[in-house]
């Protein structure tokens, strides 16, 4: 084993790996997929969202945010962490507004299609039924803040990749909510609809106007395969 | 406008409840109420089902609406979301699409003309005239027609399955697709489906022609009952193109008066308003539109198939053509020539539409420009848009109006079942009075009615065809608004 390699079981696979990797990094690249919502592969981890949460050496750890070490043994696909993970992703549908059926990210949508892939059916928990207006403001993006699901993942690319600081978090708990550092809204802050912040987005909180609908049912990312396929395939992929 | 169906209740009169009406699109209610002589006082096709939709777009992106609305009312989805994606044009500010855009959507309208019909005329009003208005309940639907007209089951599953099979090509699915966004479409349609569809085309179109024959031969079977049924004289509006030929997608409006005449003509859908007043009675959650030259009284009108004949001076496609001068022939014999006012009258004008669908779908599917790629326009932002079309029902609008921030600030929509509000009140009335009054409430006779409210084909803002499953409750009360009796079946 080359200087700096480690390696570990996950799910009884055994996976070689670079010092320094994220476990979800890690599976990622050997092509096992860990379901996840905040995590994006370009953004600094944040660890909110906790649904990659793997059984690491027999304690429950976020696997975006757990380095791997040598011979550790990870469990992720197990019945109990798929059904917590449901149960989070049932939580974050019914604190916000999701009408996939007209939603302009369905069949875009990471949460959606998570709660396609962990088999969620009918709502479980009362609705929030929270009501927040479209900041419409910007010329070229509209924020629609009953979708949000704060992953963080705008205020993290906002910071780092754009250096803007557009977006932060208000509020405490439940009543958390994202903020735009501007009076009068998204359009006031120095945003443009090139940033990454823009791109970033699992769900459909930040939209990029008059772009909606163009790709027809059935062509969108999630509509021929469950979300992570991409990450399985590298798996089946013979090496190279 | 009848002036004794506007009265509050008086004393000395019992109600008879139909609630809700089955066989139809969503929840309906009837009222008769009788006097102490059993004579019909009062009549009323109440909506009690609101669903609040242009309220609920409210603050949304426009560009969002043609694919919201057909979810919130799903009366006929695709109508709602062609006459939403045709306003959105008007509001970026484009005036014309291109070809290929026009025709996708053209193509996906007719299909959609062409299944919901089919399903009005083959699911809902076939057992009434192919069985008889008071055959038993049980074998009254379409599951009884089958039994004695086996071919008529073929049609209604093969004609319905191919308008669906039109939608999906167009727009992705058969329920709720999507294929408009401002100023165009989303895709082209593919060599694949193309080449599906007019394999299949052929076929439907010679079921259509021979539902018609089979029509036609309930019609010479009882003509008086034909022509007489639930008749109610009345003025017509639809859209024609402008060379006066029928255009079920886009073109002017024309209203017609009793005896024919004109009383506008060539009036493009961002005036209908100037033509067009809606009157609220507090009975009812749907409006009573009137023509405004001839005053809520006298103005109210017609919409759907019947009026689409009657208004239009020709059918550009053969075999509709001649199915429509058959048609108007029959007016000829009873009017002078004028407009036809047989209320039963609406299916043989459905199924001649069937007809035009099916072959402008033909005419369509040879068409190169439905494989172009110049899909989308752009232009100038208009903070309104106004859009009309000839939705399986009738005439359709949909109005909107934008904030500078591209949000929706106002939205009025008129379905063609709130065009025909008035219609449907006098029809039942005249069947009440005709068959009813006097008599021994029998379920059978109840089902008069409702083959009168079928002829619309009214959709109430529920989602589902009830398909004769519906629960069915009849209430009657006395001058106290007790009730004494109440059937329900179903
Ligand atoms: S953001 Fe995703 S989950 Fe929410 S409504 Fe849209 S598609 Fe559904
Ligand atoms: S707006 Fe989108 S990216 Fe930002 S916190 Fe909300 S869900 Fe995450
Ligand atoms: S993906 Fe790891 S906590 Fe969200």
């Amino acid at each position: 084993m080359p200087l700096g390699t480690l390696q570990f079981t996950i799910d009884g696979i055994t996976v070689q790996t670079q010092e320094g990797q994220s476990l979800i990094a890690a599976c990622d690249a050997a092509g096992l997929y860990i379901p996840r919502l905040c995590y994006h592969p370009d953004l600094r981890p944040a660890g909110n969202c906790r649904v990659c949460t793997c059984r690491i050496d027999g304690h429950q750890a976020a696997a975006c945010v757990t380095p791997v070490r040598d011979g550790m043994v990870v469990e992720n696909d197990t019945p109990q962490l798929n059904a917590d993970r449901l149960a989070l992703i049932e939580m974050m549908f019914v604190e916000g507004n999701h009408p996939c059926p007209y939603c302009v990210a369905s069949g875009d949508c990471e949460l959606q299609a998570l709660g396609y892939r962990l088999g969620m059916t009918a709502p479980v928990y009362p609705f929030f039924w929270p009501r927040h207006e479209i900041d419409a403001s910007h010329p070229d993006i509209f924020l629609d803040r009953e979708r949000c699901i704060a992953c963080s993942r705008c205020i993290e690319a906002s910071r780092m990749p754009d250096g803007k600081s557009v977006f932060s978090y208000e509020g405490r708990g439940i009543a958390m909510h994202l903020h735009v550092d501007g009076w009068g809204g998204l359009g006031a802050t120095q945003m443009a609809a090139i940033d990454k912040a823009a791109h970033v987005c699992p769900v459909a909180c930040i939209v990029i106007r008059r772009d909606g609908y163009r790709i027809p049912n059935g062509q969108r990312r999630f509509d021929k395969t469950p979300i992570g396929t991409d990450i399985e395939a590298r798996r089946k992929a013979p090496p190279s | 406008m009848n002036d004794k169906d506007n009265g509050n209740r008086d004393s000395g009169t019992r109600r008879i409840v139909i609630d809700p009406v089955t066989r139809v699109e969503g929840h309906g209610k009837v009222t008769l109420r009788l006097d102490d002589a059993g004579n019909i006082a009062q009549a009323r096709f109440h909506v009690v089902e609101f669903r609040g939709f242009e309220r609920f777009i409210q603050g949304r992106m426009y560009w969002e609406v043609p694919v919201i609305v057909q979810r919130l009312c799903g009366i006929c989805p695709v109508s709602h979301h062609l006459g939403a994606g045709k306003a959105m044009d008007a509001i970026a500010g484009v005036d014309r699409l291109t070809p290929t855009a026009e025709k996708m959507r053209r193509l996906m309208h007719y299909g959609q003309v062409l299944q919901s019909s089919a399903v009005n005329f083959f699911h809902l009003a076939s057992p009434d005239l192919l069985l008889g208005f008071e055959a038993p309940v049980e074998t009254r639907t379409i599951i009884g027609v089958m039994e004695r007209y086996p071919e008529v089951g073929k049609w209604a599953i093969m004609i319905r399955k191919f308008g669906q099979m039109v939608i999906a090509a167009t727009g992705g699915r058969r329920i709720h697709p999507r294929l408009c966004v401002p100023g165009g479409v989303n895709q082209n349609l593919s060599v694949e489906y193309r080449d599906n569809l007019r394999r299949d085309v052929e076929p439907v179109l010679a079921w259509c022609c021979q539902a018609l024959e089979l029509h036609r031969a309930f019609i010479d079977a009882h003509p008086e009952l034909h022509a007489e049924f639930a008749r109610i004289e009345s003025h017509y509006m639809s859209l024609v193109a402008a060379d006066g030929g029928l255009d079920l997608y886009d073109g002017r409006l024309r209203a017609m008066d009793a005896k024919g005449g004109m009383i506008f003509d060539g009036i493009p859908a961002d005036r209908y308003a100037d033509h067009l007043g809606e009157e609220v009675r507090p009975w009812s959650y749907m409006k009573f539109p009137y023509i405004r030259a001839l005053g809520p009284e006298q103005g109210w009108y017609r919409v759907g198939p019947l009026a689409q004949l009657n208004c239009c001076a020709f059918i550009g496609t053969p075999l509709a053509e001649q199915a429509r001068r058959d048609f108007m022939a029959q007016g000829g014999v009873r009017n002078g020539g004028g407009p036809i006012h047989a209320t039963l009258a609406y299916h043989w004008a459905r199924l001649v539409c069937m007809i035009h669908c099916a072959e402008t779908i033909r005419i369509l599917l040879h068409d190169d420009d439905l494989q172009g790629s110049d899909l989308v326009v752009t232009g100038e932002k208009r903070l309104r848009g106004i859009s009309v079309l000839e939705a399986p029902r009738g005439t359709l609008f949909h109005h909107y109006e934008i904030d500078e921030q591209d949000r929706i600030v106002r939205a009025n929509l008129i379905v063609a079942t709130t065009h025909n509000n008035e219609a449907i009140n006098r029809s039942i009335r005249q069947v009440a009075e005709r068959d009813l009054a006097g008599r021994d409430i029998s379920e059978g006779l109840l089902n008069h009615l409702e083959v009168a409210i079928r002829a619309y084909d009214p959709c109430l803002s529920c989602a589902t065809h009830a398909l004769g499953q519906m629960k069915l409750v009849v209430t009657l009360e006395d001058s106290d608004g007790t009730p004494i009796l109440s059937k329900a079946r179903g």
